[in-house]
Order: structure tokens, then sequence, then C-alpha cells
């Protein structure tokens, strides 16, 4: 018996490996003009992989805390052998991911993947989007270079401005008043434990949900597949598009590893608290369009405090996002077009803004 | 076409498997060769908020200075008065150069341009615009170790 | 038609009330009167100048905020409405002041020690003393009416603090103070004193630490040449004056050879090379043999002095050379993503000797400065090696990413293969 036969028989005469393995085998794939799309969840999982390798690796010579922190990334990326290749593969992956996160986000809305029974999934996978941001947003302190320092003083101090619980929450984010030494504490700890604890156990209910319903059809291909059934056509999941999928996470890697070579990440200069911040400074470019957003907004709107309306406005955006299955009805008036095109021009808005913030002074 | 499937002769089974495995095999290596190295650590002195040996008590008498390596950047170890110790980086702040402890003037002095510091590091006369960063000093038994001032 | 409405008693107590505010609204504005009484100003504030002076003007004179008025100086009665009572002999009346009695004005108060004191503890109160041995001073005391006295340079009823920056004496205005007359080539004439001091300075170094970097304690006319004791340095007290500020570069001409050699042929030190007025910032275009060195003014071929000028030129420019070398290799290695943060703070470290070795060519002495030299050039070898190690590690990155894009090509591909053979089954 060939070494895979004996393999499969010895797992399957302890844990019933065949009945355990069979819906996966029956798993299919749609497969029409927009299956290309269905990549993408796919790449934001390998992604996140590559973050807790690359992370993990990061984590046997980085050492949190104000004196040390900079210093240890100088180390790993100067004097530990291919450390500059870990580091660089963790910052870049870490903004690929953002990328891919959104993009699947806003293809399972065009798509309109969320709808009834995909409730919960599209539930936890806009908060596997926050999470997300929570990861990029702890991770960037990090390093504790002067960009990072002065983005986490901007970036903690807007929430802090919400009524009510802007306080609370800025003092839980920085720890303290200010940006300090406990600060860094606070965001390690968030990024490299609380947040990929819950981030695995969300995946988990993720995935588990899509293995559940199985993968959405878009409801115009499903119309057409209704009229002429002989045109419907679906794609074994193993080996097929798994197989696939496999080589668009080689693609990955080769990307990966051409951007940390070619454009390594840079190390920035120690912060200094005391030092007035530097000029121009901007958040990440995941951050921008809401940053941009914030800067155009007029002082005053109608007597109300311009700065707190519009963290409002993103807050309320949030909201709408997160409850949009439940948005979608047919009565009292179909809500699907309407949903598409506010997801039109929500995508176009933070393109934009993020373009404009990114060539803005 | 024809509906009878066709399995492709074994040569050319082989041939894919053998450039899949290749392949698969190569781009493993690559991608574990350097996590392999990376997890050798460098044999270097450790980098960090550790406090190093300045000098030991009985090599450095009172009004006297001693430069001494600290990171990457020299730094100054001063007995003001017997027992009393102050430490401070030794990078001018005015260009850079290399400052150095007088007794005779018992002020730390830059012989690039003149500048001139007291024994805490203040920069008093001359060119420095800034001081000199202060550093901790510890003494235990013999050895004197500076470090990094904690941050506050 | 009030009376009649009101009782005696009221009437008188009523009456009583008025003439007494009366009287002191009249009494009070007498002391008023007494004490703001500045006859000199009501009267001269209106007429042009040179025979009045604005009152928004003179209040901006220290003299007037301290509570000096016109009779101070002038004399005269400030109560006296009557300008033939005000302006009179027995109000002790000056009148306009003679240029020639101004210093002497001055001095009545400002020499004296117990008066100045009230104003200003730790003013000084030898500036007369001083005057009178400075050249304005001794040509002064001879009777010479051109020359300055403290009304030309300080400036009269609009006079500042030296501390004020609209102070005709604060240091950026200086010397365009000491140039109303001494860049003046007509006034100047008459002293066979060149008037190109002001135009010249005003291309120096000195002049744009002063002006364009803001440095206020850059050297001006009266750095050099004293303010009240105002004199050229004598030949051999030049060094003494550059000295002040360029310690080391002094103390090592002190021990050169060129001390005795300038003294002997009368050369002022470091002016002869440095220049007084026009100092410009040194390069090392200046030492050497070529045509642009101060060296060759001196020197010529075969000399020792030539030797060891074209000696020292050689070892500042390996140097400097070794720097912009290192520097560079640095700069592209930064460029293309490496880090090489010690390297460059290394290579600063290196620039100090390249610094050093300008003050120390000083000397004229080539072992002195390869002491300076010689480190420098050890420091930029290694970090320039520290650069190539840089640009090596550089392209071992790239062979590493092509072989890693290789085999991942090849997965691509076989994948592909294996697609396609599954799916033809």
């Amino acid at each position: 018996m060939s070494l895979r036969a004996s393999l499969k028989q010895w797992l399957d005469e302890r844990f019933g490996w065949e009945a355990l393995t069979a819906p996966l085998r029956k798993k299919t794939v749609p497969l029409h003009r927009y299956s290309y799309w269905y990549f993408l969840g796919g790449m934001t999982l390998f992604l996140f992989v590559i973050q807790v390798v690359t992370g993990a690796l990061l984590l046997l010579y980085y050492r949190p805390g104000a004196n040390e922190a900079f210093e240890s990334v100088q180390f790993i990326m100067t004097q530990v052998q291919f450390g500059w290749l870990v580091r660089s593969i963790h910052s870049w992956s870490a903004n690929l991911m953002v990328f891919t996160a959104f993009a699947h986000m806003f293809s399972v809305l065009f798509l309109k993947a969320y709808r009834k029974p995909r409730e919960l999934t599209w539930l936890s996978g806009m908060v596997l989007l926050f999470l997300v941001l929570g990861f990029g947003f702890s991770g960037y302190l990090l390093p504790w270079n002067t960009l990072a320092y002065f983005a986490t003083k901007v970036g903690t101090e807007i929430p802090g401005q919400i009524p009510l619980i802007g306080r609370p929450t800025l003092i839980f984010l920085r720890g303290g008043e200010d940006v300090t030494g406990t600060t860094l504490s606070r965001m390690f700890g968030f990024h490299v434990a609380i947040l990929p604890g819950i981030a695995t156990l969300l995946i988990m209910l993720h995935l588990g949900l899509i293995q559940w319903f199985g993968i959405s059809v878009p409801p115009k291909v499903e119309n057409e597949w209704k009229q002429s059934p002989a045109s419907r056509r679906e794609m074994r999941f193993f080996p097929n598009f798994a197989l696939r999928e496999l080589m668009a996470w080689y693609v990955a890697l080769a990307a990966l590893g051409a951007l940390a070579a070619l454009f390594p990440w840079n190390l920035g200069v120690k912060a200094d608290p005391f030092a007035s911040a530097p000029a121009g400074i901007k958040p990440e470019w995941y951050f921008l369009f809401m940053f941009q957003s914030l800067k155009l907004i007029p002082a005053k709107i109608i007597g109300l405090d311009g700065e707190l309306l519009g963290i409002l406005s993103f807050g309320a955006l949030a909201a709408v996002a997160v409850l949009l299955p439940f948005l979608d009805r047919k009565k009292p008036f179909n809500t699907s077009r309407w949903i598409t095109g506010a997801g039109v021009l929500v995508l176009t808005y933070m393109v934009a803004m993020t373009i404009y913030g990114h060539f803005a002074r | 076409m024809d509906s009878q499937s066709t399995a492709p002769p074994p040569a050319r089974r082989r041939f894919v498997e053998l450039i899949l495995g290749t392949g698969l095999i190569a781009s493993a290596v690559s991608f574990l060769y350097p996590i392999l190295k990376y997890l050798i650590p460098p044999n270097l002195p450790d980098f960090g908020n550790e406090a190093v040996l300045a000098a030991r008590v009985s090599e450095i008498k009172p009004n006297q200075g001693k430069i001494f390596r600290f990171g990457s950047k020299p730094g100054l170890l001063i007995e003001a008065t017997a027992g009393e110790y102050y430490a401070m980086s030794a990078v001018c702040t005015h260009l850079g150069c290399t400052v150095q402890y007088r007794a005779d003037l018992r002020q730390v002095w830059c012989a690039c341009h003149n500048g001139m510091y007291d024994i805490h590091g203040r920069n008093i006369s001359g060119p420095p615009p800034r001081p000199l960063e202060a550093l901790d000093v510890q003494v235990r038994g013999d050895e004197i170790f500076v470090r990094h001032k904690a941050e506050g | 038609m009030i009376s009649a409405h009101l009782s005696s008693a009221q009437l008188r107590r009523i009456s009583g009330t008025i003439v007494c505010w009366a009287g002191l609204v009249i009494v009070g504005s007498m002391g008023l009167w007494a004490q703001t009484k500045d006859s000199c100003m009501d009267c001269h504030q209106n007429l042009p100048e040179p025979f009045g002076v604005a009152a928004e003007k003179f209040t901006e004179d220290i003299h007037s905020q301290k509570g000096l008025t016109c009779a101070s100086c002038h004399g005269g009665d400030p109560t006296a409405d009557d300008p033939e009572k005000a302006m009179s002999r027995a109000a002790h009346w000056k009148g306009k002041i003679d240029r020639h009695q101004v210093p002497e004005l001055c001095a009545s108060c400002h020499a004296n020690a117990e008066l100045m004191k009230t104003y200003s503890p730790s003013i000084r109160v030898d500036q007369f003393q001083q005057y009178k041995t400075s050249v304005h001073g001794r040509k002064w005391a001879a009777g010479d009416v051109k020359v300055a006295v403290c009304t030309d340079c300080h400036s009269v009823h609009d006079l500042r603090s030296p501390s004020d920056p609209r102070s005709t004496v604060h240091p950026t205005n200086v010397a365009a103070t000491c140039a109303h007359c001494h860049a003046d080539a007509g006034y100047m004439k008459s002293y066979g004193i060149p008037a190109d001091q002001f135009s010249s300075y005003n291309r120096s170094v000195h002049h744009d630490a002063m002006v364009v970097r803001g440095d206020l304690s850059a050297p001006t006319c009266t750095t050099c040449h004293g303010n009240h004791g105002a004199a050229p340095p004598g030949v051999e007290s030049v060094v003494n004056v550059c000295s002040t500020c360029h310690v080391f570069q002094a103390q090592l001409f002190e021990k050169s050879p060129h001390k005795t050699a300038f003294s002997k042929g009368g050369f002022p030190g470091c002016v002869t090379c440095h220049s007084n007025h026009e100092i410009k910032h040194p390069t090392d275009e200046m030492i050497g043999t070529d045509s642009h060195s101060v060296c060759i003014r001196c020197h010529t071929e075969g000399d020792a002095g030539y030797k060891i000028a074209a000696d020292m030129k050689t070892k500042l420019t390996e140097l400097d050379s070794a720097l912009t070398r290192s520097n560079s290799i640095l700069g592209t290695a930064e460029r293309a993503g490496m880090e090489v943060g010690e390297a460059k703070s290394q290579a600063s470290q290196a620039r100090d000797f390249l610094l050093k070795s300008r003050v120390t060519i000083h000397t004229l002495d080539s072992a002195e400065l390869d002491r300076d030299v010689t480190p420098g050039l050890k420091l930029a070898k290694e970090t320039f090696a520290a650069g190539q190690r840089a640009l090596d590690e550089r392209r071992f990155r790239r062979v590493g990413l092509g072989v890693s894009l290789i085999a991942i090509a090849i997965v691509l591909l076989g994948l592909r293969l294996y697609i396609r053979q599954i799916e033809s089954e």
C-alpha cells in the first residue's frame, strides 16, 4: 500500500477520518464570471497565518518597553540573520492583509453573499475586519519610532473626543493620560495575545459557518442558473479549487518576498516624547481616509463640533455596515440596489480620500 | 471533444510530479533556510537596557573622568568628589565630537570648538545648544555600572 | 426760580457743596498742572526738527522713561510758559548743545557712580574714561569736531538701551552705525582711512553669523575695536582679539613658526591670511600651493614652508575625499534600504577628525597634522568597508530573492500542470 493510503488508514482507524472528511470532499465552489473574487477570503486567511508565523519569530527577539523596543527592532534588522526578512515580511503582509480584508468585505457586499442565511458570517467577518484594523493599529506602535509614537497619539486622541465614553476609551487604549511606555506594554498585550485569541475564535466560527452554509452564489447568477439549470457549474473544492488557491498563495509569497527584499521596512528614528511632532504626520494608509475626512470637516456644523460629528458619522457608518444583512430586504421596498449604490459610494469615497490624504500636505 | 477521459501517459505524469515535487521542495527550502538561520541567536553582547560596566571604583580617582563605550557611542564617567559619580553621553551636542573631562577646570570640555559643560552635562558656554544626555550610575561593590535613565 | 421752592437752610447746604467741589477741582488741577507742566515740550513738540522733537519720539527715549526731561540736559525752566523766562540765563538754559560739549555733558551723569547706581546698580561708569583713550576721544580732545561723540552712535532724544533691537548700538545695528562715517569716503578722506570696511564686513562670515543666523554673539565692529575705547588693534595684538573666540587656532599659531616670522616682518597674525573685515569662510583651497592658496603669497617653490603647505594640503584632501567616498557609499546603501545607522554615526565621528585637522594646520607641523588625519583616515576606511558590506548584503538579498522566485515559479508551473492533469482525467 502506498504511503498516502497507509496514512489514511491509520487516521481512519483512530478518528474515523473518512467520515470526518466526507463533507469536505463534497464541498464545491460555484463557477461563474465572479468566481475569482472567492480567492480573497482564503488569501486573507493565508496572510493571517503568515502574520502569526512571522510574528512568533519576531517575538523571539523583540522586547517591549520604551527603553528597549526600538533597539530590539534595530537588532532584528541589523544583527539577526534574516531578521530584516522576517520583519519586512511581517510589515508588508500586514498591509496586504488589511487590503485583502477590505477587498473581501466589499466583494461580499457587491456579490450579496451576506443575505439570509449568512447573516452571522457577515457579522463575524465585520468584527474580524475591525480586529484586523486593531492589529494594524496596535502593531504599528511596537517599533517605538517617531512616526509610530505620534500616529498613536493622534489615533487615540480621536476616539477620546466621543462624549461620555470617549475619555474612558482613551485611558483604556493608552493605559493612562499620555502615550508612554505603559501604552507600549498595553498595545503589545493587545497585539500578541488578546487580539490573536479573539481573532482565532472568530476565524474558526467564520470558517465553520462557511462550511455549514456553503459558498454563496450572487443573485444575478442564481437567476440565470434557475432559468437554465444546465448552465450551472460547480468545481470541487478538494483538490481543484484548493490547488488553485495554493497557486494564489504561492504568488502572494513571491510578492511578499520581493517586497521585503526590494523595499525592506524602515526602522525610523527612536521616539522622543519630548520632541515636537514632525510636520505632516499621517496615519498608515488604511486609516488615511478617516484622517483626511476629519481634517476637511469644518470646525462647526450647525453649531455642533465638526470633528465630533465626523467621528460619530464614521461610527454610524460602521454600525450600518455591521447590520447590513438585516437592512437588505424586499419589503417595504427592495433595498438591494440601494445597498449596492451605497457600497459603490462608500468605496469610491474611501479610495478618493486615501489618495487625497496621501498627496495632501 | 472526445468524451472518453484520457489518462495522461505515465511519462507525462512523472514529469509533472517531478516539476511539482522539485518546486515544492525548492520553495520549502528557500522558506525554511532563512527561518532556521533566524532562530540561531547572533553572537553579540546584549544591546538593551543592560547596564554597562563603565569603570571600577579602584581605577578612577576624584576629579577624574573616563571615556567608556556605551552601546555604539562613547560615554563619560566623572568622579567629581570621592564617591560622587556622574555619567553622561560623551557626544557633544554641537557637532558630535567626543567631549572630555578637564580636571583643571572641573568641567566637561569639547576640544573641537571649545564647548563647555558642567559636571551634570548642562551646556554652559560655547557652541553646544543642548546638555549632554545624563545617564544613570549604579555602584555595586567595586564596579560602576552605567545605563540609560529609566523612563520618567 | 429754584430758590422759591427751597428753604434757606437747604440753599446754604447746596451752595456750600458746590463751592467745596469747585475748590477741590481747581486746587487739584493746579497740583497736577504743577507736576506735568513741561513748557519745553508744549512748544517744541510742534516744531520741526532740528528745532523740536515729536512727543512720540521722545517717549521712546530711555532718559525720558527714567524721568529725565528736556531741562535735565538743556537747562531752562519748564514751568515757565514765557519763552523769555523759560529759556533764560537765570534758568541755566544751555540751548542747543554744541557737539564738542556732548561727551562732558553725558559724562556729568554717566561717569557719576553714585548717581548711576540709583538707576542701575551694575551699570558701567567708565565710558568717558574709555572714550578718552580711543582714537575718537583723542581727536576730540585735540579739538576735532568731525569725530564721533556720544550722540553720533547712541542717537539723541530717542536713545534706546543697547539691548533694544531698535537701538543704534544693538549688535545687529552697530556696523551700520559706524558706517555712517566710516563708509563715507569723502568724510574719511581727511583722516587717510579707507572707507570700505563696512562693505567688506557685509561679505564676511561674521556678518552672516549675526544677520543670517541671528547669532548675537558674532563679532561686529565694536567686538574687535572696542566701543567707547575704539581703536584699531595693533599688529601684535590682533591675535589677542581673534583669540577671544578662536582660542585653539590662536594657541597653535603662537607656537608655530609663523609667530616669530610675522613679528619680524610686521605682519599681523590671523589677518595676514584671513583678512580683517572681509573674513570669508575658510576652505581647504586657502592652504596648499595652487593659485588660490594664501601660502604662495610668501612662500615659493623649494622653501621649507612651500613643502609643508603642499604636504598639509595633500593630507587634508586625502581625508576629505575618503570621507566623501565613505558617505557616498553609505548613502547609496541607505537608499537601497539597508540599515547603516551605526556606520553613519561612525562616519560623523570620522568627520570630527577632519574638523580638528583644519584647526591643527595652524601649527604648520606635519607631524601634528598627522595625529588628526591618520585616525580620521582609519575610521573613514572602516565606514567605507561597512558601506561595502551593506551593498554586498543587498546583492545577497537579491540573489536569494531570485532563487526563491525561481523555486516559486517552478511550483506554480508544476501546480498548473498538475491541475490540468487531474482535470483532464
